[in-house]
């Protein structure tokens, strides 16, 4: 390849927010229910119905600009999007084009090493479509419409991403922050967050940017990852054949990886936007923002230095806790119950990050609560129960939620402090290993770990393990 | 039973124990079942509903649940309000077979005064016309000549109350669909004024124009339906809680000082001369009862028709986009694929004059266009709003004729589109300014049709229209169609 | 502006029409002309003339968040051309 490319990649994310209700009608918006139970006239497109904006939208679309140094629009529109789809009720699609509620604004992202602001173009709300699913048997698509009218934001970057990673480092980011502000879980997989790449080729040092083209349907990082170096590739493939790329919207494939066009002639991409005549505009007021400044969170960046600072964690440590919100939040929860601020970190660092590997859960998936982790690290501090007993009981915490103080007891796994009674089984244990107390007393100090480990073996794990190691030494 | 009662009247008849609800439902039922055939003022009568209705209304009052004016009064709903459980079809195929699940605030507003509704009066398609031809359940006829268009859109409203099928009616008015057939059929009408009345249940034509309103026999009437129906709505967004509705309170015949205005633009070329003569007389009645009247330049007037139908055609591309063979409705019975099934359904479904406004409105809408055609019409509609303004800095009313002619021949104006839309000059001008419009007879030509006198107000300023309109009310009297007369008791 | 062919056939996709022969000729027809005698809007100047949506000045009209709507599937569904356990059925969009 003679020439070099550089590519430059733009985002458009959407991100469900987590309202109670949808964003013109007071239906839930709750996940899984059949279909067509979470529906009304409003959000079926029924002739007559009207919508009537939740506040609630306006107020969480605020936070998440202020979040990323966006101006807001304080005299904001809502327009019309026209479209035939089966998906969307009324046809048209309830969104923002002339005075979107956010613009301007920016996130700063790392990448080895490397700091870098990308720019956000807009954000804009809207309202979410329902969802087809194929009947294989009538081979026809049947419409739920409990998505329709799920509010939605839609966050418009700068074409200013030049490699899979920024893309990556830029959705983790505001992933990251829409978490922390309690707008949105951002779940990719569950479609709560969904990113369309628009990604462009030009030569390195040209000014003038290359046709992009706009890829839908990636629904992880890792698809995201794959799309884009497959539309790199095939961009530069057209280019180098002396083609040129067609500016159109395309379909990633994640399970083929590969990506075709969403052509069709009855697609004529004319959205035929115009102000929606049932809605009225929305006057934010400063006292509005500033109330909305006063309650946002302390954000990432924010926390980690504070836990660096507060509680001394290592950089590293604090960067895992606060990489997802729910990990600090149960961090804090659980020192707030008086658990040392180092244990509790020791605990979720390895063998909560552990478990999640083995089990390849995310960290929002947790479901412990912070008194029970509160009460397994009392429970260890008072000596009352063994680290190995620790590691199984909080086990059963992570999966289950038990309590347990009354587990430990229930399943009597006390640490046994009663000297005699070890005494007496060591004795026994000696008695019945006589290699290994000729090993270890001709200087093989392995030897005396077998002999530990039967002990606890016969002690069914219970043994307090720094009496059991002296009882030993003392006794051979 | 006296069927040239007016809505009012028959409530205190009723009030009174003089007539059950029964009886005067069964009354107007039976009048309707009699005129029908000639008038086709209807898309749907529902008898059994209705004297089922009659008896539970019947109980109520005689239970002090319903104490107002118009407890126990019949009336008929223009088919394009959602009403739960009754055909809605907005006289278009596309809605032939769609029985709503729930009801239009303003009609539920009527119910829950304890109006008896007896049917869905015809219109044009999706409000789409001036003459209620376009209906696809057959076009609706004048009760003052049988030959002759009743107005429209609301013509099903009109006809119906002319012709005493029912005391009283709700219509619509995007660009003069109460006004224009009020006066075609010798009633009274009112177009509130953008946000008085809920529009939720209204299925929409042109949504920033469309305002649901009163047709009946006078202007007592039109006040009290009024007063009945409108305020503030928790589904409309668009619905405001406004002072200055207790509109009865505007029923007084005084009219000393009150300055009246006279756009001498709505006088020139194209109007009719008896309609010019009548209504200046109008006018001349109303100065000799003590208001101020002159003539003004309003300006802008004839910007107004080309502003309206970019607007309404953009904004009704757009509403009724949604009927498209999914949720409700006609649909298409083959289809190769879903475009397919779209298309074959919408152009199955729609009639030829809706038609012609989607496309108009999809294509002002279009990329490319939209600046020259829709923003520029917002833009008008800005400047016609001003000229208004600035005309209501000095007038308390405007007055003026409701259309340039009396009723047309059947057919005689469907052939030209524009010449049909030209006859919207007078009326077109007041939704775009989102003003209060009053439509009332004020004489009658030499064929003896009806002439319909327009005072227009302030924003929110329904009473002071009121006011004049009952004032000049008492220099006229009401004058039944001899088709009405004829018929008898 | 002369309303061409390809005009109509373009609005007929956005619009989802499908025009006869005779209907097209007389789209074409209507829509120069109606396209014509709008233009007369051209005579005015706007220059700086604020585009009017609404004529009155209400704002921030909001609701809170609080579920009203229960299950109405079987309403909402009433009026369904075709329908399928519990959704709306349509014609396949899936390739």
């Amino acid at each position: 390849m003679a020439k070099a490319y550089e590519t430059v990649i733009g985002l458009e994310v959407h991100v469900e927010l987590a309202t109670k209700t949808k964003i013109f009608c007071g239906c839930s918006t709750a996940f899984g229910g059949a279909p067509n139970t979470h529906t009304c006239p409003v959000c079926t497109g029924m002739p007559g119905s009207l919508p009537v904006l939740n506040k609630e939208v306006v107020n969480k679309a605020i936070a998440v600009g202020l979040a990323t140094n966006c101006t807001i629009t304080q005299n904001c529109k809502f327009d019309r999007k026209n479209y035939f789809y089966p998906d969307n009720p009324q046809n048209y699609q309830i969104s923002q084009l002339y005075y979107p509620i956010c613009r301007n604004g920016k996130v700063e992202i790392e990448v080895e090493g490397k700091k870098k602001w990308i720019g956000i173009h807009e954000i804009h709300m809207e309202e979410d479509a329902g969802k087809l699913i194929h009947d294989p048997y009538t081979d026809s698509s049947l419409v739920d419409f409990n998505r329709s009218g799920v509010p939605l934001i839609e966050i418009v970057s700068e074409p200013d991403m030049r490699s899979a990673e920024e893309v990556i480092a830029y959705l983790d980011k505001l992933r990251m922050t829409i978490q922390y502000l309690g707008a949105s879980d951002c779940k990719l997989n569950e479609g709560s967050m969904r990113a369309d790449v628009n990604l462009s080729i030009r030569e390195v040092g040209a000014e003038e940017f290359g046709t992009r083209t706009e890829m839908k349907n990636l629904n992880s990082f890792k698809a995201i990852a794959r799309a884009i170096e497959n539309e790199r590739e095939r961009q530069i493939d057209i280019l180098e054949a002396g083609e040129k790329v067609v500016q159109e919207t395309r379909r990633w494939d994640d399970t083929k990886e590969y990506s075709y066009a969403m052509r069709s002639k009855e697609d004529a991409q004319d959205y035929r936007y115009f102000p929606d005549p049932d809605l009225v505009p929305i006057i934010i007021s400063d006292e509005w923002l500033d109330d909305i400044r006063a309650k946002q969170p302390e954000f990432r960046e924010e926390k980690k230095a504070r836990y660096q600072e507060e509680y001394g964690l290592p950089e590293y440590d604090a960067d895992i806790l606060t990489g997802t919100k729910k990990l600090a939040d149960i961090f804090e929860e659980t020192i707030a119950l008086d658990a040392n601020p180092k244990k509790v970190s020791n605990w979720l660092m390895v063998e909560t990050m552990r478990i999640l590997k083995e089990k390849e859960m995310d960290a929002d998936d947790i479901t412990f609560s912070a008194k029970n982790l509160a009460k397994l690290i009392k429970l260890t501090d008072s000596q009352a129960i063994n680290s190995t007993v620790a590691k199984e009981v909080f086990e059963k915490i992570f999966e289950d939620d038990i309590d347990p103080e009354s587990y430990v007891e229930e399943k009597g796994l006390k640490t046994v402090n009663d000297e005699g009674a070890l005494r007496s089984t060591i004795e026994q244990v000696i008695a019945d290993n006589p290699q290994s107390v000729e090993d270890y007393r001709n200087g093989k100090e392995k030897a005396i770990g077998f002999l530990v480990g039967q002990t606890m073996k016969a002690m069914k794990g219970k043994a307090n393990p720094g009496m059991v190691n002296q009882i030993l030494k003392e006794l051979l | 039973m006296d069927f040239s009662i007016t809505a009012v009247e028959l409530g205190k008849k009723i009030k009174a124990g003089e007539i059950s609800v029964v009886e005067a439902t069964t009354a107007y039922l039976d009048a309707m079942e009699a005129r029908e055939k000639d008038i086709n003022a209807f898309v749907t009568i529902d008898r059994e509903g209705a004297l089922a209705r009659a008896e539970e209304v019947q109980k109520g009052i005689d239970e002090g649940k319903y104490t107002g004016p118009l407890a126990g009064v019949p009336v008929a709903i223009k088919d394009n309000m959602c009403v739960e459980g009754m055909l809605t079809t907005c006289s278009s195929k596309i809605l032939s077979n769609f029985v709503p699940t729930y009801t239009a605030t303003a009609v539920q507003k009527l119910i829950d005064a304890g109006a008896v509704i007896v049917g869905k009066a015809n219109m044009d398609e999706f409000a789409m016309g001036s003459t209620t031809e376009t209906s696809f359940y057959g076009e609706t006829k004048n009760p003052w000549d049988l030959d002759r268009v009743p107005g429209g859109s609301s013509g099903g409203s009109a006809a119906a109350v002319a012709a005493e099928e029912v005391p009283f009616a709700l219509g619509s008015d995007t660009g003069g669909s109460i006004r224009q057939p009020a006066g075609f059929c010798g009633v009274v009408g009112i177009k509130p004024t953008y946000g008085r009345v809920s529009r939720y249940g209204l299925i929409a034509y042109g949504s920033s124009l469309d305002q649901i309103g009163p047709l009946a026999k006078d202007v007592t009437d039109c006040a009290t339906i009024l007063e009945a129906i409108c305020g503030k709505d928790d589904k409309d967004s668009t619905s405001v809680k406004e002072a200055g509705d207790d509109f009865t309170a505007a029923l007084v015949d005084d009219v000393k000082g009150l300055k009246i205005g006279i756009p001498k633009d709505y006088l020139g070329e194209g109007l009719d001369p008896e309609v010019k003569e009548s209504v200046l007389a109008a006018a001349k009645a109303l100065e000799a009862k003590g208001a101020i009247v002159e003539e003004f330049d309003l300006s802008l007037v004839e910007y107004a028709i080309p502003a309206y139908y970019i607007i309404a055609s953009a904004e009704a591309s757009s509403n009724l986009e949604r009927f498209d063979g999914v949720k409700y409705g006609y649909r298409t019975e083959e289809f190769s694929d879903l475009h397919n099934m779209y298309k074959k359904t919408r152009s199955e479904g729609f009639g030829p004059e809706v038609k012609r406004r989607i496309m108009l409105g999809s294509f002002v809408l279009s990329s490319g266009y939209f600046d020259a055609y829709y923003m520029k019409a917002l833009r008008t509609k800005a400047l016609i709003k001003k000229a208004f303004d600035k005309a209501f800095e000095k007038y308390d009313v405007i007055l003026g004729p409701v259309a340039p002619t009396t009723a047309l021949k059947l057919g005689e104006s469907l052939s030209d589109p524009i010449k049909m839309y030209l006859g919207d000059i007078y009326t077109v001008s007041v939704n775009l300014a989102g003003l209060p419009g009053i439509s009332l007879p004020c004489g009658y030509d030499k064929n003896g049709l009806p002439i319909g006198l327009q005072l227009l107000g302030k924003h929110f300023d329904e009473k002071t229209i009121i006011r004049a309109a009952y004032a000049f009310e008492q220099t006229s009297e009401y004058k039944r169609p001899a088709y009405a007369v004829e018929r008898g008791e | 502006m002369q309303i061409t062919d390809e005009t109509i056939d373009y609005v007929g996709i956005l619009a989802k029409l499908e025009l006869s022969p005779e209907e097209k000729e007389q789209a074409k027809k209507d829509m120069t002309n109606m396209l014509e005698y709008v233009g007369k809007l051209n005579e005015l100047d706007t220059e700086g003339v604020e585009p009017m949506s609404h004529t009155f000045s209400v704002n921030n009209v909001f609701r809170e968040d609080v579920v009203t709507n229960g299950d109405d599937r079987e309403n909402m569904l009433a009026n369904a051309p075709e329908k399928k356990d519990g959704a709306y059925k349509v014609p396949r969009t899936f390739d």
